[in-house]
């Protein structure tokens, strides 16, 4: 699948970038991951301007939904990926809108 | 555990349920159901005892619930979904007594595409019968939530895909729960598919025995899974003065029964993979399984109504 590749690569970019500038948010807290029907970690805590990034690793799709509908991710098959930039400071509270239950947030700090 | 296992029907007791029976039933995995109503209320029995001498002389109406086919998904335990698919299909096609029609209870695809539609459908219409669909949450994952289903299969549906008809005097009514989920909630009907529901049966006599079908099970089977339907009670409210009700849901991959006052409720097997019990792994994700068994955990049910019985039979039937 094309579309997984491509988030492939930009996945591999996180830590280099995050090497690279001394300013950037520990590499780990910008990746979600998608496991047992949970997000982990459940809530994260970023500076603005950065990439979060989550990975499915379930056998089964899900979405990543804000719920004030600031982003929506399509059905992650196993494996797919969705990033999406914050850039202005607050708390994204977020779901699966597949699997309602499973629930998170991303807190966005001003740098 | 094995098909021979199945040969007896659920009995009447007092409480007009069989504890023996619904335990029995409860340890099945399986395929299809086979829905016999009797007398209002259906009992189920597994495929292979429909086929069996040992299965109940269905006298009355009688109808299929095939239930999560997941076209599209091909990973363990089950990597030929197809071909699950088609043994269930070679199953009905054998049946002694022809079914009226079918109900498909959801989660036809897996990815909501047109191509798992199209495979799932060239199977299914090789059975021959009408099939009455509601949707799971994998049939509205395009980006329109459910266009490309309600394109489909919505012909003639209300709002995100739900109906009621007519036959052999029993008054069935599929309903989708599936679409418009809450943050932290479970499968969610909605206020306007409610409000359809309650003047849908208004002006009907108590004694129409009702079959309700959706994907979600209608009742709190397990929450912390995602197993239950917020506004579920509700729809269930408008059902209370009614002698009959039968509500048959999928989504969980096993089979559940349970008897509350008039309603019965039950959930089908898949034909695509099983899923674990309440609370018995981390998730309720495919439960991985031998190859070997793979089969006995898929299936689908066969329902058998009778006038004058309380309860409809229902028969579900493992794959092998
Ligand atoms: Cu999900």
């Amino acid at each position: 699948m094309a579309r997984t590749e491509t988030w492939r690569v930009a996945f591999l970019l996180v830590p280099l970038l995050a090497g690279a500038a001394a300013f950037a948010v520990d590499a780990p807290t910008n990746e979600v991951k998608i496991e047992n029907f949970t997000f982990a970690p459940e809530a994260i805590t970023v500076l603005a301007g950065t990439k979060v990034t989550w990975v499915n690793r379930d056998d089964i799709p899900h979405t990543v939904t804000a719920q004030d509908h600031s982003f929506r991710s399509k059905a992650l098959d196993t494996n797919d990926s969705f990033s999406f930039t914050f850039e202005k400071p607050g708390e994204y509270a977020y779901f699966c809108s597949i699997h309602p239950k499973m629930v998170g947030k991303i807190i966005v700090k001003a740098p | 555990m094995n098909g021979s296992d199945h040969g007896e029907p659920l009995q009447d007791d007092d409480d007009g349920v069989s504890r023996r029976g619904f335990l029995r039933c409860m340890t099945w995995a399986g395929t299809g159901v086979l829905w016999m109503a009797n007398d209002g209320l259906p009992r189920s029995v597994g495929l292979s005892s429909a086929l069996a001498a040992t299965a109940p002389k269905p006298t009355g109406l009688t109808f299929l619930q095939i239930s999560d086919s997941h076209i599209g998904f091909d990973r363990p335990p089950n990597t030929d979904v197809l071909a699950t698919l088609r043994e269930a299909v070679a199953k009905i096609k054998t049946l002694p007594v022809k079914p009226s029609f079918m109900i498909h209870t959801g989660d036809i695809s897996h990815l909501s595409k047109e191509k798992e539609f199209d495979d799932a459908n060239q199977l299914i219409r090789e059975v021959g019968l009408p099939v009455f669909y509601v949707p799971g949450e994998h049939d509205v994952l395009d980006d329109e939530q459910g266009k490309l289903y309600r394109d489909r299969y919505g012909k003639g549906t209300k709002g995100a895909g739900w109906y009621s008809f007519d036959q052999h005097g029993i008054h069935f009514i599929g309903l989708v729960n599936v679409v418009d989920l809450k943050a932290g909630g479970l499968g969610n009907l909605g206020e306007e598919q409610l409000k359809w529901l309650e003047d849908d049966v208004r002006g009907l006599s108590a004694s129409t025995p009702i079959v309700v079908f959706a994907h979600i099970p209608l009742w709190s089977l397990y929450p912390e899974w995602g197993w239950g339907t917020d506004d579920g009670a509700r729809a269930l409210s408008f059902l209370k003065r009614f002698g009959s009700v039968t509500v048959l849901n999928g989504h969980i991959h096993q089979i559940m029964q349970k008897v509350e006052g008039n309603v019965a409720f039950h959930t089908a097997r898949a034909t695509a993979f099983p899923q674990p019990a309440p609370g018995t792994a981390p998730g309720p994700g495919p439960m991985q399984v031998p190859a070997g068994e793979l089969r006995k955990y898929l299936g689908v049910a066969h329902v058998n109504f009778v006038p004058g019985n309380k309860h409809l039979a229902i028969i579900d039937t493992p794959l092998a």
